[in-house]
């Protein structure tokens, strides 16, 4: 057993035996389940390469790419702002407010659906979805391809990142897939205590780690390493009338239902909820203490936890070690 | 762990009450299978299953073995159903009455597929 395996399974009794005294746990991970795949998944045809990411990173940053050229993608995910925006929902073309909150592209390598209701199964069907959105970038696809191509600056790129493949949807596509893919969460303080340093946080994120997988039962859809199930759920958010994921599987527990956010770096990207209604933490652990508010077609993994006050402040208190030490970006100069 | 389970119990039973003659003119033997959801994964003898064969009239009862709700549905052409969700220990039941092909899905966790080939 490695050096990591010895302590993983120490640590792994101790917040086991922690868990059952204070919480009656009812998932006990693997610690090993918790710490980041060393391999970044992507399709065959498409590999990360860093002439890729490079070419993804100027596409990405590129306002050209929309049809006011006044926004990119990085308009809404913003690195300085956990790659969302800081808004309760997003605000597209026209500056016209939308129904949903910018999701970060933290880590949206490892899920196996994209979007809120889940609609693209690949970040490469995804890439393009904002720009063509008439609300989002309202981009003509033709019009952004014919546009880049007329970019020399371009051209060389798009030949050192897909040799022969030229510049089109496909290829702008795959691009910004792949510079999404770089974009994985760092360590965390809550990684350097799985991976045995116990002073990496306190005694309150201890406490506030069991209840999550125990009494608070947040692991129940909050699981692994990104915190997420790839799943899709009804969390009973009081005044939401947006049927979520019903419109792309019509069956009556999706009503409502939104994909289970990751929770890397958390304490950056408030507002929360896939409508943005909350301004903290504190807030939305305070939703789940109560069992949600709307009992219409809620998720039946959610009930009243009745944690004390203190309790929430230690799951909050967890919350925050999630956030991953800060990475090192250079923003691109675009090409002409 | 064993979760997959074929009995014949009932449709041997069924056969002795009917008698020889109707066996005779063709009546089959209805299966059971069980199908459990595991780690989010449809599971047979404990191993991810992705398709299964049965025969026309066999019922697969689908056990959700995992500590979170799980739902089963099928939007397939062969056949419509929603069982809802339900917790670890509980299963619901489908008896595929036509030949053809299904796909089963959980709505909860979409990574949950398999499909259901019915033998006439």
């Amino acid at each position: 057993m490695s050096d990591f395996g010895s302590v993983a399974k120490r640590g792994m009794i101790a917040l086991a035996l922690m868990g059952l005294l204070t919480t009656g746990a009812v998932y006990a991970e693997p610690k090993e389940s918790y710490l980041r795949p060393e391999k970044v998944p992507a399709p065959a045809n498409n590999q990360v390469t860093p002439e890729r990411v490079e070419l993804g990173k100027a596409l990405f940053f590129d306002p050209r790419l929309s049809g006011s050229n006044w926004i990119s993608c990085a308009t809404c995910h913003n690195p300085a702002m956990g790659w969302s925006d800081g808004l309760p929902t997003a605000i597209g073309h026209g500056m016209k407010v939308l129904g949903r909150a910018t999701p970060t592209i933290l880590n949206t390598a490892y899920q196996r659906k994209q979007m809120w209701d889940g609609r693209f199964r690949t970040l490469e069907k995804q890439a393009t979805g904002p720009i063509a959105a008439h609300e989002e970038m309202a981009q003509d696809l033709d019009v952004a391809v014919a546009e880049l191509k007329a970019i020399s600056g371009y051209v060389g790129m798009f030949e050192q990142a897909y040799p022969g493949e030229g510049i089109s949807l496909d290829t702008v596509a795959k691009a910004i897939a792949s510079f999404e893919r770089s974009i994985v969460s760092s360590e965390a303080p809550f990684d350097r205590w799985i991976k045995g340093d116990e002073s990496a946080i306190s005694a309150s994120a201890k406490q506030g780690f069991a209840l999550f997988e125990g009494k608070a039962n947040c692991a129940a859809c909050h699981m692994g390493f990104n915190f997420m199930d790839d799943g899709f759920h009804n969390v009973g958010l009081k005044g939401n009338q947006d049927m979520g994921r019903f419109a792309q599987v019509p069956v009556a527990v999706m009503k409502g239902a939104f994909k289970t956010p990751t929770l890397r770096d958390i304490a950056l990207t408030a507002p929360y909820m896939h409508n943005g209604m909350y301004l903290t933490l504190a807030e939305v652990v305070w939703h789940y203490n109560r069992g949600g508010d709307v009992k219409e077609h809620l998720d039946p993994n959610l009930k009243p936890l009745n944690l004390s006050a203190g309790e929430q402040e230690d799951l909050v208190a967890f919350l925050k070690t999630l956030t991953g030490d800060p990475i090192a970006l250079t923003i691109p100069r675009l090409p002409h | 762990m064993k979760v997959m389970t074929k009995s014949w119990v009932s449709g041997a039973l069924c056969a002795a009450m009917l008698g020889p003659a109707l066996l005779g003119a063709g009546v089959a033997q209805a299966a059971e299978f069980t199908v459990g959801q595991h780690n989010k994964t449809f599971v047979q003898d404990g191993d991810k299953v992705e398709k299964i064969t049965i025969k026309v009239g066999d019922t697969i009862h689908f056990k959700n073995m995992d500590p979170w709700f799980h739902n089963v549905f099928s939007l397939s052409d062969l056949k419509t159903f929603d069982l809802g969700s339900y917790p670890q220990g509980q299963h619901k039941s489908v008896v595929f009455d036509e030949a053809g092909m299904a796909e089963v899905e959980c709505a909860i966790h979409p990574q949950m597929f398999m499909e259901v080939e019915v033998a006439p």
